[in-house]
């Protein structure tokens, strides 16, 4: 298992001079260029393939979000794209429930995944079981995981009203009523998902030296305090890392809405912002006013994805 | 980072209170509650979805459920994998995933390995280009990937509908590039320059020497490419609308619509079975690369 770690003691190669493998013995203006036509030749793949599916996609992005293609005919716009998904009727509703999804993701997909590591890490016995369990959901094709869970959430015939019932508690619409889909969304989210979080969480919890847990012993805390005082503080690097790595992915969330509700959810209670750039591009054909709401949400995960690489670059 | 579990260290209850007798009996109830908390919720469903698969088109939607099917009726099961073709949207899938896999060792692989060791002109602007995609969320990109992939720059070629439409943009994967050439980074340069000295060229040394030392980066790096392909929605349903393309994730939600949902909840116990016997092997490997891949950045 330690076999697929880096190894550590990275040499930098900072001092030393820019060449190696293959043909840098001997210097010489031609085996210089040999030398580096070989490497770029190395490269030549990688980079067509992000030259062709992400670079040039990026420029074209802020390209499209300017221009209207009507009858074939391509023009520039100016802002009248960013304009419209501005005043769009839904732009507030969807930023509101994407905002709400996220939030609901970190209360429950937050916390829960770290509770669960802090439980598995206490416990001697089964625990390659309780592991595979709680990944087990990650593994699941997401139709089969999202299609049964709207299967249980059925009012009707489902299995979480069937439970509430026999607890004599009362039942729920589930993803048929606006106040409770988008919650319910979410909950089966987080049940597919929890896993890979859980075990990094679990990571962390095991590299925190045991000395720390000692001495706060001496000092007579208690388990709450322990927590606070030693866990939290701890594993504060890897925590808020994937705090921001959670935000970005669930602000971008589209599938399981998609999956559950079909985008819209009732009401709208569940359209989010990726949900309405699928909407403007591949139901209204609108390309131009799809990537100028894709601009605003580049903005703003822009902002979370920069904290995020700041984070890490301290990390290392 | 992705330390062994087993031996016990130091955590937060202490040895001690775990040895009295009421420490003893509080850890023994906790234990069972967890197991059979967690049995439960991660294997209920499933145990939910196998069991809906045997029951009768009005046993899985009466109310109340049933908890073993009455009359079982493996014949959901037959239906579903002729009628729904499971077994040509499980092989779109591998298909796919293998594929996706293959592009992305050779082209991210050699890209990494000249940028660590080659080092060429440009090399660290290209690195730096690369990283940066990293910054870009992934949905944003798919309308103008979309845009693009519908008609090629410069060759004009529509890609909808093919297989390249889903194995080359796995390629712009700048995680990849990332793991990848950090690993490079901690081969040892002495190594590299005992190759050249020997005369092997820049491929041999690639693939004699810093290829067998990199299967374990090579491991995580093949389980995130295959784990992304099967687990990606939005992008294949895009780009691949003809049903006999489809992977099964697109597959079994357009094919959902029109079928009884037993026979749906059978497709699903089916096309959950590939994925978690993989996972189930490779269980060790999957969750150790995952620990290791996602946080040394």
């Amino acid at each position: 298992m330690a076999a697929t770690t880096v190894p550590e003691n990275t040499t930098s190669h900072a001092g030393r001079p820019p060449r190696a493998a293959g043909g840098a013995v001997r210097t010489g203006r031609g085996r210089k260029v040999r030398h580096n036509l070989q490497a770029h030749g190395f490269l030549i793949g990688a980079v067509l393939c992000f030259l062709t599916f992400s670079w040039y996609p990026m420029v074209r992005e802020f390209i499209m979000s300017f221009q209207e293609k009507r009858r074939g005919v391509t023009s520039w716009v100016g802002f009248r794209n960013i304009d419209r998904v501005y005043h769009d009727p839904y732009f507030w509703t969807a930023w509101k429930n994407t905002a709400e999804f996220t939030l609901y993701a970190l209360v429950i997909g937050f916390v829960v995944p770290f509770a669960v590591a802090i439980i598995l890490n206490e416990l001697r016995h089964a625990q390659a079981y309780l592991r595979i369990l709680v990944y087990l959901p990650v593994m699941l094709p997401p139709v089969a995981g999202v299609l049964l869970f709207k299967y249980f959430y059925n009012p009707d015939y489902g299995l979480f009203n069937h439970v509430l019932k026999t607890l004599h508690l009362p039942t729920s619409q589930w993803l048929d009523s606006s106040h409770t889909a988008m919650i319910s969304v979410v909950v089966a989210a987080t049940w597919m998902s929890m896993g890979s979080a859980t075990l990094i969480y679990l990571a962390a919890l095991q590299n925190i030296p045991g000395e720390l847990y000692e001495a706060a012993d001496l000092d007579g805390a208690g388990l709450w305090s322990k927590i606070w005082h030693v866990t939290i503080p701890q594993t504060r690097l890897v925590l808020s890392m994937m705090l921001l790595l959670q935000i970005v992915a669930t602000m971008q969330e589209f599938t399981n809405v998609y999956l559950l509700t079909g985008g819209n959810g009732p009401e709208n209670s569940t359209m989010t912002v990726v949900y309405m750039v699928y909407q403007y591009a591949f139901s209204y054909n609108n390309f131009g006013s799809a990537a100028a709401l894709g601009l605003f949400l580049l903005l703003v995960l822009g902002a979370f994805s920069g904290v995020y690489a700041r984070l890490s670059r301290n990390a290392d | 980072m992705a330390a062994s579990f087993t031996p016990q260290n130091r955590t937060l209850i202490s040895p001690a209170s775990l040895n009295r007798p009421k420490g003893r009996l509080i850890y023994r109830i906790v234990l069972t509650a967890v197991i059979v908390v967690f049995t439960v919720v991660f294997l209920g469903p499933l145990y939910w979805m196998v069991t809906g698969g045997f029951k009768s088109a009005s046993e899985v939607v009466a109310n109340p459920p049933t908890y073993f099917p009455h009359h079982p009726k493996p014949g959901n099961y037959h239906t579903a994998w002729s009628e729904l073709k499971i077994a040509r949207l499980l092989f779109n899938t591998l298909y796919y995933a293998f594929g996706a896999l293959a592009f992305q060792l050779v082209f991210d692989v050699a890209a990494a390995y000249a940028i660590s060791k080659l080092r060429p002109v440009l090399g660290k602007l290209i690195l730096g280009a690369m990283l940066a995609t990293l910054m870009i969320p992934a949905t944003v990109l798919i309308v103008p990937q979309y845009m693009t992939v519908l008609d090629l720059p410069v060759l004009h070629v529509n890609l909808i509908g093919t297989p390249w439409a889903i194995w080359l943009p796995t390629v712009a994967n700048g995680f990849n590039i990332f793991l990848l050439k950090r690993f490079f980074d901690s081969i040892p340069e002495d190594l590299m320059h005992a190759a050249a000295i020997d005369g092997a060229s820049p491929l041999r040394t690639l693939w004699s020497i810093v290829l067998p030392m990199s299967r374990p980066i090579l491991g995580v790096v093949s389980i995130f490419a295959v784990v992304n392909v099967w687990k990606d929605f939005l992008w294949p349903m895009l780009v691949e609308p003809d049903p006999q393309k489809q992977p099964i994730n697109i597959g079994i939600r357009s094919l959902s619509q029109g079928v009884p949902e037993n026979v749906l909840i059978a497709a699903l116990a089916i096309s959950a079975v590939p994925t978690l016997l993989i996972f189930l092997l490779f269980q060790r490997n999957i969750m150790s690369g995952l620990t290791a891949g996602s946080l040394k950045g």
